[in-house]
């Protein structure tokens, strides 16, 4: 039993090693081991640098008290008294100037990083500028610039410095593309946090909540898509064109009375206060959490209407505690709205 | 003045009831501690269940945030604090050659406050009313408006009863360590454990009244109506991240500091060798201590304080790794050139010290601000702080009764199963925690009720499930440990691992109830083991055998903490005639306690003979 | 046991430190002091962070805060804060009856302080300035009502002290009760001086 227990901690250190060749994997778009970004490839660079001297520190307690565990191991039976040593100063000495000689190496870039990343572009003119305001639970995105306003999706165009900032209209939520930048709090009261963040390819970025914000919080999931500047372009003028109504007028007076009422869609319904409905067809997931896929494999995968009838039939069934009432519809409204929303697709 | 058959002795339930030994206070601590912990580690076993695969569904969401948070604040309140306030009782006034502590009526106080605290607290789950803010309550989340109902309450009155009853307790020990050493233990030949709970004493003191007014305003807030963290008129949510952390960050230190001191005097004993520089073991663990309080802030580097104090506390914490740097390699150079015995309490001491480096160097890592951004309220903090609170701490306590056991209950842990238990724990404990860290980085966050398929969390996910229901089982082979020792005869020696450096080793185990019949006299560092080498077979005492004064016990704490315990309730219903016939009753014991004389009885010199000193 | 039993010379000269007892509580008193500065620290903490938001329509400190009164109060505690230093002066002369005499005069003030207190309070109500209109609000009565009720169980726990050394005579035991009590005094002495300062001056100036 004795002599399991060095070759644990042997195992250790080799997997931190493992760690190491593991950075490059995770997801693309998901993990911070793979940034796709300068932000996040500086917060990777201070991860890198800091795992090194500490793996270096780890290697060389470890070392020692593998050695110290199997030279100095008691013989059955052995009485004799080792010798009572009260310390060393050149020892003390060493191993408490070693440390900080580490520290100022990974004290300096952190202070250097700490200050870089919190430059100010809000007022940049070429940076583009993006208000976020978190809510239970989902994500309003405005483009203050642009004059337009969406949910759940951020689009932004690649190697442009996308501005944020950050707020909260109800809890404490935060903000956190792994793949392209660490996170921001969104505090309530008017208190704005800023960042920025760019992506130097094209393609959609998870994003999540990442502080705890009630019982949906773990579905509180946002994406980031990343387009080139003329498709950038296209969706700025696609999201400004006045919405069509639904063909059938009974559906359309439905969906006037009973979603405009608190959504908008294009021109038309309330703005600014629940999540924006345009384009809705042309979206990654329905609600942050139900994935929009023709080939779903998981039960919070579905087509985007299937997606959308889950949702409006029992909004708190798919994220508890939200605000979404459970509308007073029959099932063939419901199917109605959600295929019109469903062909509500952005050309960009 | 005082008579000894004065004085009414109880027996059964009413003498555990009204103790005022801090020896029987210590085994209370131990068992209510002991039984949060098994609570704690139920709800522990249940999140990670909902959590072996993804979009699991075996609880709701909103009893999966009602486990997380109780899951935090029992073990850190009502599990891990009292099971180290157990050890301190059971050993410190030993280690410092005292027959009791300063304030023996405070004692029990602070264990029954505690006490009915917890129980308040846990008691939601019966009310169905479950706090589920977390156990940090950030607000506006704990704010009346987003949290109604009466979890948050729960959590906000329970925390301030038993809040009262850690203050207590902290400088009760402040002033017994100060005040009751034995002539001739200096302050620089105190055992590092006496040390360690000094300083910890010492942050309890200036750390706890801090949430005391945090939770009274979170409760004027929610009972009252007030406006300190109501954004709508003027109140700030991040003023309660602030004053939670300032409390939030000593209270880290506050838990493992006991454990650096439980390893400090396992691995010594078991290496038979002095503590590797032990001067300089003081002065980290003096100076952890002070740097404590100054680093909460690396708790909000995503709050948005900005980069100037951003880096400052960046800069604070990274220090932090210097003087626990200097305490890894002491304890390794105490080994070094040892004697090394691996008894189930050392096999925890030693298996401490990798895993401890392990949540220390990701505690650096995590000090890099802009990194932090990336690691902030991900799986990597969980990872880290279950590395230096379980790998740490609890891996120290584990130590700490393994090592102590005889002397607390006058007989030896089973070696065998306590050498299993440690390999489970060990082992589920590294399968649970090691991958949590890549979960972090790969972008899982922490809090999260279930994660989408497909996402690469979900083997780890699996092997972090596998590793906690390992730990169950450890856990539960030293409860078997615990039954089948408890079967065995009382027969431990007085210094039953042999190597005993100290002054508990001195005396019988269980030590009696005077602790010392004479006052020992300390000569050195190490002082039982200072009078072996010299070839003594114990002790010199430093005063004549003569009566012994002890102080009375009481029932008085008891209803004291249950005046509060009512009280709470009261306020929390807002049934404020309750809630006065509670503060009635606490305040009707205070007046009691004041007007009533305690003169104690005294043990007399021919008692001692019949009663502890059989040898 | 009357408190004549005790003349000169049977206490030693610090009866509150003449036992291990004694030494205990004078010791764990200034160390629970200790802890009550940082609970009062973070009260004040809480007020600066908050004491400008007063809310539209709602009452300022400079409006709000009358310093006549105010300053009454302060010199009213100032001066029990040097009658209890005379209380225990004489209990360390072991002179019982001037130090009964000193203490009702303290406790006397202490009760005038709370009267105006209340009034205080009772006043700005009426002015539209109650616990629950603002964050500024909250915080004010948070902070000077418990000082407040420090003020007030002081009151009540000297008055018990001043019927006990009545009943059993200045003794080993009830000498450091009396000594630290005098200390819990001299402290939310000191407390008001920062609240005067930072709460009231600083409300008018700011």
């Amino acid at each position: 039993m004795m002599n399991r227990w060095p070759v644990v901690k042997r195992l250790l250190p080799l997997l931190a090693g493992m760690a190491l060749l593991l950075s490059a994997c995770g997801r693309e778009d998901l993990s911070a081991l793979n940034p796709q970004g300068p932000v996040a490839q500086e917060q990777l660079g201070i991860m890198k640098l800091s795992i090194t001297i500490m793996v270096l520190v780890v290697v060389v307690v470890f070392a020692i008290a593998i050695y110290v565990l199997f030279r100095f191991r008691r013989k059955p039976g052995d009485q004799t008294i080792p010798k009572q040593v009260e310390g060393n100063h050149k020892l003390e000495i060493i191993w408490t100037v070693i440390p900080l000689i580490l520290l100022v190496i990974l004290g300096v870039p952190t202070i250097q990083s700490v200050f870089g990343l919190a430059q100010d572009y809000s007022k940049d003119e070429n940076a583009i500028q993006i208000k976020v305001t978190a809510h239970q639970y989902w994500w309003e995105f405005e483009y203050p610039d642009h004059g337009i306003t969406t949910a759940q999706e951020m689009i932004i165009p690649t190697n442009a410095v996308i501005s944020i900032e950050a707020q909260s209209a109800d809890v404490i939520h935060s903000f956190w593309i792994p793949s392209l930048a660490g996170k921001i709090d969104t505090n309530p009261g008017g208190n704005v946090n800023n960042m920025y963040f760019e992506a130097t390819k094209p393609g959609v970025y998870l994003g999540k909540c990442a502080e705890l914000c009630g019982p949906s919080h773990a579905y509180m999931d946002f994406k980031v898509k990343a387009v080139d500047d003329a498709s950038f372009e296209r969706w700025v003028t696609a999201m400004k064109e006045p919405a069509t109504l639904p063909e059938d007028a009974a559906i359309a007076e439905t969906f006037t009375s009973q979603c405009l009422t608190c959504h908008a869609i294009g021109d038309k319904g309330l703005q600014g206060l629940y999540p924006n409905l345009t384009g809705m067809g042309s979206r990654e997931a329905v609600a942050g959490f139900l994935l929009n896929t023709d080939d779903p494999k998981y039960k919070n995968e579905g087509s985007v209407y299937d997606n959308l009838v889950r949702w409006i039939k029992d909004p708190e069934a798919v994220k508890p505690g939200n605000q979404m009432p459970k509308v007073d519809l029959s099932d063939e409204e419901i199917e109605a709205i959600a295929k019109y929303l469903s062909e509500q697709k952005l050309d960009y | 003045m005082a008579h000894a058959h004065a004085v009414k002795r109880y027996s059964g339930l009413m003498d555990w009831l009204t103790t005022v030994d801090h020896k029987k206070i210590g085994i209370l601590y131990l068992i209510a501690g002991g039984f949060f912990f098994l609570i704690g580690g139920l709800e522990a076993i249940l999140i990670r269940i909902q959590l072996w695969q993804p979009l699991n569904d075996f609880i709701s969401e909103t009893t999966y945030n009602e486990l997380l948070t109780m899951h935090g604040t029992t073990m850190i309140f009502l599990a891990a604090m009292p099971i180290l306030f157990a050890l301190m009782n059971a050993i410190v006034p030993l280690q410092i050659g005292a027959r009791d502590v300063a304030f023996p009526f405070l004692n029990a106080l602070g264990f029954w406050t505690f006490f009915f605290g917890g129980l308040l607290l846990n008691i939601s789950w019966f009310v169905g009313s479950v706090p589920d803010a977390g156990w940090t309550s950030y607000l506006p989340l704990a704010s009346p408006t987003y949290s109604d109902g009466h979890g948050v309450d729960f959590y906000v009155i329970g925390l301030q009863i038993a809040g009262i009853g850690t203050l207590i307790g902290g400088i009760n020990f402040l002033v017994t360590i100060i005040n009751m050493r034995a002539p001739g233990m200096s302050f620089m030949r105190m055992p590092m454990f006496t040390w360690a709970i000094f300083i910890t004493s010492a942050l309890i003191l200036f750390a706890f009244p801090a949430l005391t007014v945090g939770l009274a305003a979170l409760m004027f807030d929610r009972l009252f109506a007030a406006n300190f963290f109501e954004v709508g008129n003027g109140g700030n949510a991040v003023l309660w991240e602030h004053i939670f952390w300032i409390f939030g960050h000593p209270e880290v230190y506050i838990l493992i500091l006991p454990a650096f001191g439980v390893i400090s005097e396992v691995i010594s004993t078991f290496s038979r060798k002095r503590l590797f520089g032990y001067s300089s073991m003081v002065f980290a663990t003096v100076l952890i201590g002070f740097l404590g309080f100054m680093v909460w802030a690396h708790h909000m580097f995503t709050t948005g304080l900005g980069p100037v104090a951003n880096a400052l506390f960046s800069i604070a914490t990274m220090l932090i790794a210097v003087p626990t740097g200097i305490k890894i390699f002491n304890w390794l150079f105490t080994m070094w050139g040892g004697s090394i015995r691996f008894t189930a309490a050392n096999l925890f001491g030693i298996g401490f010290i990798p895993t401890f480096v392990m949540g220390g160097v990701t505690g650096v890592m995590l000090a890099a601000a802009p990194a932090d951004y990336q690691y902030h309220d991900s799986y990597f903090v969980v990872a880290h702080f279950h590395y230096v609170i379980v790998g740490g701490l609890v891996l120290g306590i584990f130590a700490g009764l393994h090592y102590w056991w005889p002397k607390m209950f006058g007989r030896m842990l089973n070696e065998g199963l306590g050498k299993l238990t440690f390999w489970t724990f060990y082992i589920g404990f590294h399968l649970t925690f090691f991958v949590q860290h890549f979960l972090g980085l790969l972008g899982m966050p922490r809090r999260i009720y279930t994660y989408q398929d497909n996402l690469g969390f979900n083997n780890m996910n699996l092997i972090s499930t596998i590793g906690a229901i390992l730990m169950g089982v450890g856990t539960i082979i030293f409860l078997v440990n615990i039954v089948v020792t408890a079967m065995r005869p009382k027969d431990a020696p007085n210094d039953p691992w042999e190597d005993g450096r100290t002054l508990e080793w001195t005396i019988s185990s269980p030590a009696p109830e005077y602790n010392f019949a004479q006052t020992p006299l300390v000569r050195g560092y190490d002082a039982y083991w200072k009078e072996k080498m010299d070839g003594n077979s114990g002790m010199t005492p430093a005063e004549p055998i003569g009566p012994i004064h002890m102080p009375s016990p009481s029932i008085l704490p008891l209803f004291m903490s249950i005046g509060l315990f009512i009280a709470g309730f009261g306020f929390m219903f807002s049934n404020y005639i309750i809630g006065a016939v509670g503060l009635l009753v606490t305040f009707g014991c205070m007046f009691l306690r004041s007007i009533i004389d305690d003169h104690g009885f005294h043990i007399e010199p021919e008692e001692l003979e019949d009663k502890g000193v059989k040898a | 046991m009357s408190a004549h039993s005790h003349i000169d010379g049977q206490l030693p000269h610090e009866p509150e430190k003449a036992t291990l007892e004694g030494r205990n509580k004078v010791l764990g008193f200034w160390l629970f002091l200790g802890g009550e500065t940082v609970l009062f620290g973070t009260l004040f903490a809480a007020f600066l962070a908050l004491r400008d938001q007063v809310g539209e329509g709602n009452p300022t400190a400079n409006e709000l805060f009358q310093l006549p009164i105010v300053a009454i109060a302060t010199f009213i505690l100032l001066t029990s804060s040097l009658t209890s230093v005379f209380a225990i002066q004489a209990l360390h002369r072991n002179h019982v009856k001037p130090m009964i005499v000193w203490l009702i005069v303290t406790v006397a003030l202490g009760a005038g302080f709370l009267g105006l207190e209340i009034y205080e309070f009772y006043h700005y109500v009426h002015e539209g300035h109650g616990f629950t209109t603002s964050a500024f609000s909250s915080s004010f009565y948070t902070l000077v009502g418990f000082h407040g009720a420090h003020v007030a169980f002081g009151v009540a726990w000297i008055s018990i002290l001043i019927a006990q050394t009545l009943r059993k005579g200045l003794n080993l035991v009830t000498a450091p009760k009396l000594y630290v009590a005098g200390l819990y005094w001299h402290f939310i002495d000191v407390v008001w001086v920062f609240i005067f300062t930072v709460v009231y001056l600083m409300g008018k100036v700011g």
